[in-house]
C-alpha cells in the first residue's frame, strides 16, 4: 500500500482511538504519534514508560523478565537461581536463545533451569532456609560453577524475606560471590526496571571486585556491553573488532562470563549496542573508572560502517586503518547479498513493534535492502529511546509506545505493510491475516542478524517471509473471482 | 532531592542526567560556572530547574550529584 500523509495517519490513530471509553482514550492517545523529525525532544509527541492501562492488551514482561532473562540469564558460569515459585523460571527457559560455548550442566549453565519451587509452607513460614538449602546443594551438584544470582520472583518481596542475608552468608560458605537480585516482578512498569535493577545489582556485587589486581592490558582493550548473543549476535560482532585489531575483554552478558565482567572496567572503551537495558552501568563505569562509552550499531552495512568509522575514531591510526580495511574486506560480498535480495525487496514496506534497541536500529538493514520501515514502536521505551528514534524514522510514520494487541491488529490492517516485524505473540495473528511476518526478538529460530555476516542472513530471511508463495494462496480457490477461473481452465483445455 | 549525574558531551558541553527518571537533557545555563564557584541554579532544555549547592568546580566529569528540584515541567 502506498505511504499515508501526514493527516490520513492522524485519522487512522483518531479511528482506531475511538472504541475507547473516553478515559482510556485519552490516555492511550499520548502514546500514540505521528512522526515528525524536527521535533527536538520525543515527550513533546510520545509519553513513554507509563502503566499500561488495565484491561488492554499488552506485550510487556516484567522485571524479573529484565533481569533474570535479559541481564543475568546469559552469564554463561554462573548459576541464576528463579527464587519462588517453578513456573517464571521454567517458562522462560532458554526461550532466548542466547547462545554460548561451554558443556552445560558441568561448566555452564545458560539453558537450564534452577529453582526454589515455592510451595504453600514457604510462603507462610518463609524461604529463607530453603534458599539456604539450594545454595549448599548447588555447590556440591555442580562444583564448576564460578557464582550464584538470586533472581527474586514476585512472592519474596510480599512476604519479605531476606535474601541479602542469606547470600552473604553461602559466599562466605563456598567462597564464591552469590549476588542477591532484588527484581520482583511487580516492580516498575515493564522489563525495564528489571534491567536497571540488575544493572545495579552487577554494580554493587561484582564490578569492583578486581579493583586494583594486575591486568596485562593493551591500549586497543573493548568491551561489547548490551549484545546477548541472540543467534551468535555477538559473535559476529567481535569478529569485526578484532579484525579491525581491538582486543575484546568482555561481552555483557552474551556468551559472557563472571570473570569478564569484572575484568570490564580495565578497558579502555565500553561498546554499547543495546542502550535500554545497560546504558546504567556504562554511565557508572564512565563516572567510576573514566571509561567512555559509545553507542553503535551492527545492522546492515550503511550503519556498521559509520559505526566501525565512529569506534575507530576513539584509536590511534593503526585501528582508524584497520576499520577501513574491515570495511573493504567485506563491501564486495555486502554489494552481492544486495544485488541478490535488492530487486526482490525494493518498495516493500514494515511494521515493527519490538522492544530494546531493535525498532530504531534495524530501520538502516532494511533501507539498506530497499525497505521501507513505517512504523515502529517499542514495548518499554524511555523517552531517550524516541529521541533516537525520531531522526531515524521518516516523516509521517507510525510511533506507538506499548502498544495494546487492539491498536497494533488496526493499524497492521489499515496500513497493511508487506512485512511486520515482532515477536511470536504477534505472529500468527497476523500471518492468518495475510501478512507475512518476521520474529526480531529471537530472529525467528535463524540469526545472527548482527555484523556483516549477520546482514546476509537477514536479507535471505527477509526475502524468505516476504517472497513465500504461500502468501499468494490466501483466498482458496471456490471463492476466487468466476471470471478468472474460467479463462484459466479454457487455457488448460485449449 | 534527587541523585544527578553531570557530565560534559562531545561538544563539551554540560548535560544532565537523573537515574530515576531516564532522564536526559542538555543543561542550557549554569548560574556558576568558574573554578572556584560552581553550580548553583541550572536550567535544563525542557524547561525544567534544578539547583546545586554551589561548590569547586569538580575535577572530573561526570559526576554524581545531589540536587533539589525548582522546577520540572513533568
Amino acid at each position: 500500500m502506498s505511504e499515508l500523509t501526514r493527516e490520513e495517519t492522524e485519522a487512522l490513530i483518531q479511528e482506531v482511538l475511538e472504541v475507547y471509553p473516553e478515559k482510556a482514550r485519552k490516555d492511550r492517545a499520548k502514546h500514540l504519534a505521528v512522526n515528525d523529525q524536527s521535533v527536538e525532544q520525543s515527550k513533546k509527541c510520545i509519553t513513554s514508560n507509563r502503566k499500561s492501562l488495565p484491561g488492554v492488551m499488552t506485550v510487556r514482561g516484567c522485571a524479573y523478565a529484565g533481569s533474570k532473562g535479559v541481564v543475568w540469564g546469559p552469564i554463561k558460569d554462573m548459576i541464576h537461581i528463579s527464587h519462588g515459585p517453578v513456573g517464571c523460571g521454567q517458562y522462560s527457559r532458554a526461550g532466548r536463545r542466547n547462545y554460548y560455548v561451554g558443556t552445560t550442566g558441568v561448566d555452564t549453565f545458560g539453558t537450564m533451569n534452577f529453582t526454589s519451587d515455592f510451595q504453600e509452607k514457604d510462603i507462610v513460614f518463609g524461604g529463607d532456609k530453603k534458599l539456604a538449602k539450594l545454595i549448599a546443594e548447588i555447590e556440591q551438584l555442580f562444583p564448576l560453577h564460578k557464582g550464584i544470582s538470586v533472581q527474586s520472583e514476585c512472592p519474596i518481596g510480599l512476604i519479605g524475606d531476606d535474601i541479602e542475608a542469606v547470600a552473604k552468608k553461602g559466599a562466605k560458605e563456598m567462597n564464591k560471590p552469590i549476588v542477591p537480585v532484588r527484581c520482583e516482578g511487580f516492580r516498575g512498569v515493564s522489563q525495564s526496571l528489571g534491567h536497571h535493577i540488575a544493572n545495579d545489582s552487577i554494580r554493587d556485587w561484582v564490578l569492583d571486585k578486581r579493583d586494583g589486581q594486575p591486568f596485562e592490558a593493551t591500549p586497543y582493550d573493548v568491551s561489547i556491553i548490551g549484545d546477548y548473543n541472540i543467534g551468535g549476535d555477538a559473535w559476529s560482532s567481535r569478529i569485526l573488532l578484532e579484525e579491525m585489531g581491538l582486543r575484546v575483554v568482555s561481552q555483557w552478558s552474551g556468551d559472557g562470563t563472571l570473570a569478564e565482567i569484572e575484568k570490564t572496567p580495565k578497558v579502555k572503551l565500553n561498546l554499547l549496542h543495546c542502550y535500554r537495558s545497560m546504558n546504567y552501568i556504562s554511565r557508572h563505569m564512565e563516572e567510576k573508572y573514566g571509561i567512555p562509552w559509545l553507542e553503535y550499531n551492527f545492522f546492515g552495512p550503511t550503519k556498521i560502517a559509520e559505526s566501525l568509522r565512529a569506534i575507530a575514531a576513539h584509536f590511534d591510526d593503526t585501528i582508524k586503518e584497520g576499520a577501513e580495511r574491515v570495511i573493504a574486506k567485506y563491501q564486495p560480498m555486502m554489494e552481492a547479498v544486495i544485488a541478490k535480495y535488492k530487486p526482490r525487496l525494493q518498495g516493500k514496506t514494515v511494521m515493527l513493534y519490538v522492544g530494546g534497541l531493535r525498532p530504531r536500529h534495524v530501520i538502516g538493514a532494511y533501507e539498506d535492502l530497499g525497505m521501507k520501515v513505517i512504523g515502529t514502536g517499542y514495548e518499554f521505551a524511555h523517552n531517550d529511546d524516541y529521541d533516537r528514534t525520531i531522526k531515524e524514522m521518516g516523516n509521517a510514520t507510525l510511533l506507538y509506545d506499548d502498544a495494546t494487541g487492539f491498536e497494533l491488529e488496526e493499524f497492521i490492517k489499515r496500513i497493511k505493510p508487506d512485512l511486520v516485524g515482532s515477536g511470536i505473540k504477534e505472529k500468527y495473528v497476523f500471518q492468518k491475516m495475510g501478512i507475512p511476518l518476521r520474529q526480531m526478538h529471537s530472529w525467528d529460530y535463524s540469526g545472527p542478524y548482527h555484523g556483516y555476516d549477520g546482514f546476509a542472513i537477514f536479507a535471505r530471511d527477509m526475502d524468505m517471509a516476504i517472497s513465500n508463495p504461500c502468501w499468494s494462496k490466501q483466498t482458496p480457490p471456490w471463492k476466487k473471482l468466476p471470471e478468472a477461473a474460467e479463462t484459466s481452465e479454457l487455457k488448460k483445455v485449449a | 532531592m534527587a541523585n544527578i549525574m553531570v557530565r560534559k558531551d562531545a561538544a563539551g558541553a554540560y548535560s544532565f542526567y537523573l537515574p530515576k527518571r531516564d532522564l536526559e537533557d542538555a543543561i542550557v545555563s549554569m548560574e556558576f560556572d568558574s573554578a572556584d564557584k560552581w553550580g548553583g541554579e541550572i536550567r535544563l532544555n525542557n524547561g525544567g530547574a534544578y539547583y546545586i549547592e554551589p561548590q569547586a568546580l569538580p575535577g572530573r566529569f561526570p559526576i554524581s550529584l545531589r540536587a533539589r528540584r525548582l522546577d520540572a515541567p513533568e
